[in-house]
Parts: C-alpha cells; structure tokens; sequence
C-alpha cells in the first residue's frame, strides 16, 4: 500500500471547536506567534496557545530566567507580558495577520478579580476562541500557582471566571500537586469546559562553582522531555476519571509523543520547549503525524483519544 | 535557518579560548555583532555565540569561544569534518555606518570575538576604525591584535595587572593614547560595559549576552528593561544603543 492512498484524518475538536491538527504551541514558547513566520507558515498549525496575559504590565523576573537540565530546561519568566489591553490592541491583531486558526488565549492572575477582568476580556476579543485559565504558572509569587494548588481555590477561581465568560474555558494544572485528580475535578465541577496539563514542575539548579542558584529567581519550572512520562501519567488519570477534553502539554518532542499523549486521554497536545531548541519543531511534528498514523494503522487520529486502557 | 556545518578547523589559542572555523550556509547573515545558537549533543538547549567573522564568498564562519560550562567543552573535543545544527544570523548586529570616521571598537576578553567581523565591514564602508582589546592578564589574550592588524585596523591592548599592553582597562588605552572618536561599539563582560556607557561622554553601542532559552524571540527568556520599554537581547539586540539601556 502506498503512502498517500488513504488520506488521514487529523482533525480534532476541543469543547466544539474544530482544529485542523491537534498540534498547538504552548504559551510561553512561541511568543504571540507572528515571530515565527521566519521559519514557516504558522497556518499549518493546530491553533497557538499565546504568551500568557495578565490583566496588568509584567515586566517578569530577574535575569537570567533560564538554566539547563538533564533533557530539560528551568525556565523563571514570571510571565512577562505587556498587559492584556494592549495584546488585544496590539497583538492578536499582528497574529490574526498570519494566523487563521483558532487562538487560544491563556490567562494569568494574581487575585480572583483579576483573573475575570483579564478573561472577560479575552472572552470578548474577537480573535479568541478557547480561553487557557493559567492557574499553574510557579514563577510569580502570590499567584499563579498558588491558585492551582488546592480543589477549593481551583473551584473558586474557575466558578467567578466562567460565570463572566462564554467562549471554552480551559484550565491548565500545575503538576505540584499530591492529588491532580481531585484538583482536575474540583475544576470541572466548577464549570471548566476542559482541562490542561501539565504546566512546569518546580525544580532548581546551582552554579557549584559561585554556589549560587543558577536562575535569578532562585526556583523555576522544568520543562522538556525530562516531564513527559509525567504529563502522560496525569493526563491518563485525569482522562479516566473527568469527562471533560483534555489539552496534553509536557515535553513533546515528536509527532509519537502526540500520539503517545493522546493514547493517554488528550484531545490535542501543546508543545512547549521543543520549539525553543527548534524553532520548527511543530511543523516537523505535523508533518511526520500522517507518515507515524500509516505506520501505526490509524486512519483518524480522535479515534485513539484515549485508547489506552 | 536551523542548518547542518561541517568544521573544518578548531584550534586552542589560550587555556581557555578556542577559534573553530565552520563551513556551510552563511546566507542568514547581515550584519557584524550577529549571533549562532548551537546545538550540542546531549545537552537540551542550544548555545548562543557571537559571530567573530565569516565570508559569504567561502561559506566560512569563524567562531571565538571560551570553555566555560559542558556546552563548550564539548565544542572543544570537536574535529574538523564533525558536524554542528546551528541556528545562523540571530539578532540585530551592530550599526555599519556609525556618523564618524574613526569607530572606537572596544573589547574585553572573549566579547573581542564580534568586532573582527565589524572591523572588517566598517574598513569595507570606508572608516578606518581602531580597536582596543582588553585582558586579565596576558596569558588570556589570543593574538587578536595581530587579526586587526592583518586588515589594516590599529589595535591597542590593556591588561588588568600590566602584563601585557597598558596596565588597566580600555579606557586606560583612551586616555593614554588621546584616543579621539565620534562613537563607540563594544562588547565585553557586564561591568566593562556599564563602566562604558557611564564613563563614555560619546555616543556608542554595546553588545550584551544572557543565558538564552531560544535566540529568535519566542521566550521571553533573556529580556531587559530599556527606556524603550522590554526588550529581549536575542532578538531586539544583542546590540544595543548606550542611551536606551538603563544601570541599576
């Protein structure tokens, strides 16, 4: 049989909204996304999960912001990001330009207020279509993480959001958790359309040489390859035990890293650090999917959503 | 453009200091002070270094570096016709048409690597431009004088403790030589260059460097505060006007 008589399905759906590929870009990683037309036509995309945005200017962390890893990386940002007004003004307008895919919009905080102020207004953004609630972030103090980190505040952040929005809310997880599922269910339960996971784990390097930690920020979040038996493995319980779609995000490297994340429950993956160590790595990746689903007999890639029992 | 080059020579100069020539496509490019990022096997992120010169015409690359972490130590093992991924001409590169006819070119230790490429291309447009290398010590100089020289370009060295050149600091050479230029471009550890833009009374423009997730804009992972507001090194510079950096 040759390789393109059948033509295969790669098309995926998140809470109704239909993606050409599950591949999207995870926020962080990709900029606003028109900074990577020098390496290709970003069209072919999924959709692009943009820099995270908070309802104010962040000027972020200290530098450096980045440390190596064994597979890996540290990164401490601390959401860097020029506000959400003028991503709306500015910004998604620039992506819209080159991009006609669906735009995930994800969302910062650090109160609760803030969080609806900022997804309230994503949520009216024309240009959005799935709102990415970033209650995981480990970088920033007094927020972020510090929501994602138990079912209550999880609950309360997702419950006031919804109630201001109506385009797809999806909330993305911090792995630093002793129980995701009961974190996960406590978010659908409070009306999350979806869930993401995972965001960065908490991890730290030191300079053995000046004895200083390596990142300015002291702690920062690993990403890479290194995390992506654990995104499998949360993505998998989560899956079984919420019925809600997943967004699979962590150390995706290839196009059988998808597969394998969506085997364990996702309905589209993000890929996050691989970009940064090749800029074309998602276009790779969408690429080479039709040559792995050949030769792993999957005419459709939604129907192996899961498919690991 | 991520691309394959094939190494065709990687010679020790100092105890510390490499020069690795690299053959391939040079086409990306545009400007003296540019960067490569380099992908190392067994290690995750890739490794930005200055481009100290190349020519389009051979399809060279000439890269100075110092063995300061597994990343480059790796690059030292390194033989001609091993092959490097590298992501080629990142970031803005330094103005080849500053408004004087005399560019003072400053340096300090392995940030003397951008300024060949820059002599040269300033010398090409016509300047006659003068560089000033500064060193710990002697035995940390790699004989870059000499590589000025060979393009007609006046250079001068300064040693922290004297043992070679002026004693002190570029800006020692300055006054010992009444240096006089219109603008100044340099590249060198941090301190050096905030003493630079602070003791300077001439405009000019300075390269910085930074722990760097990608290279190409899309982290966030190396960016300063400017009077211009966020700016990240890799993509916005690494050359930067002296008036728009700010020094704590």
């Amino acid at each position: 049989m040759e390789m393109n008589t059948i033509s295969r399905d790669l098309s995926v759906s998140l809470s109704g909204v239909k993606l050409q590929n599950p591949v999207i870009p995870a926020s962080g990683c990709f900029g606003f996304g028109y900074v990577m037309t020098s390496y290709y036509d970003i069209d072919i995309l999924g959709s692009i999960s943009i820099k995270g945005t908070t309802r104010d200017a962040r000027f972020g962390n200290p530098l450096p912001r980045i440390a190596e890893c064994p597979s890996g990386m540290i990164n401490s940002v601390g959401l860097q990001n020029p506000g959400v007004d003028a991503v709306i003004a500015n910004e998604l307008p620039k992506l819209r330009a080159v991009f006609h895919q669906p735009i995930i919009a994800n969302v910062s905080g650090f109160a609760i207020d803030e969080y609806v102020e900022c997804c309230s207004k994503m949520d009216n953004a024309e240009q959005v279509e799935i709102i990415e609630l970033n209650v995981s972030c480990p970088n920033v103090h007094g927020g972020g993480m510090s929501f994602g980190t138990s079912p209550a505040s999880v609950a309360e952040v997702v419950r006031a959001v919804k109630a201001a929005t109506t385009k797809p809310l999806y909330v993305k997880l911090t792995p630093n958790v002793t129980d995701i599922v009961s974190i996960a269910s406590a978010a659908v339960e409070a009306g999350a359309d979806g869930i993401c996971l995972i965001n960065t784990l908490l991890g730290m390097r030191i300079d053995i040489k000046t004895r200083r930690p390596v990142v300015a920020n002291v702690m920062g979040g690993v990403s890479g390859p290194a995390v992506f038996p654990v995104a499998v493995r949360m993505i998998y319980q989560v899956a079984k035990a919420c019925g809600v779609p997943i967004i699979g995000c962590g150390g995706v490297m290839t196009a059988r890293d998808v597969i394998e994340m969506m085997m364990a429950g996702a309905t589209a993956v993000e890929v996050g650090a691989a970009n940064l160590v090749n800029p074309c790595a998602c276009k790779e990746i969408i690429e080479q999917l039709p040559v792995e689903m050949e030769r792993l007999g999957i005419d459709s890639l939604s129907s192996i959503i899961g498919a690991c029992k | 453009m991520k691309t394959d080059y094939t190494i065709i020579a990687n010679r020790q100069l100092t105890h510390k200091t490499w020069v690795m020539t690299l053959r391939g496509d040079t086409s990306a490019i545009k400007a003296p002070g540019q960067f490569v990022n380099i992908a190392i096997p067994e290690k995750f992120l890739r490794r930005p270094i200055s481009i100290c010169d190349w020519s389009h015409e051979r399809g060279e690359i000439t890269l100075l570096y110092d063995t300061v972490g597994e990343g480059t130590e790796f690059m030292s093992r390194m033989k001609p016709g091993d092959t490097l991924d590298m992501l080629n001409g990142l970031g803005n590169g330094f103005s080849t048409d500053p408004d004087t006819d005399r560019p003072l070119l400053l340096g300090g230790g392995i940030g003397c690597a951008p300024l060949l490429g820059l002599a040269r291309t300033l010398k090409a447009r016509g300047k006659d431009p003068i560089a000033i290398l500064g060193y710990n010590t002697a035995s940390d100089s790699f004989g870059m004088d000499r590589w000025f020289e060979q393009i007609g370009v006046e250079a001068h060295i300064a040693t922290v403790d004297g043992s070679a050149g002026t004693k002190g600091f570029v800006t020692d050479v300055i006054r010992e030589k009444g240096i006089a230029s219109g603008y100044f471009q340099a590249c060198g550890p941090m301190p050096m260059l905030r003493a630079l833009c602070t003791d300077l009374v001439i405009p000019g423009e300075v390269s910085l460097e930074s722990r760097m997730g990608c290279g190409f804009g899309a982290c966030m992972g190396c960016v300063i505060q400017t009077t211009e507001g966020p700016r990240g090194i890799c993509k916005a510079g690494p050359v930067f006007r002296k008036e728009v950096l700010i020094w704590k």
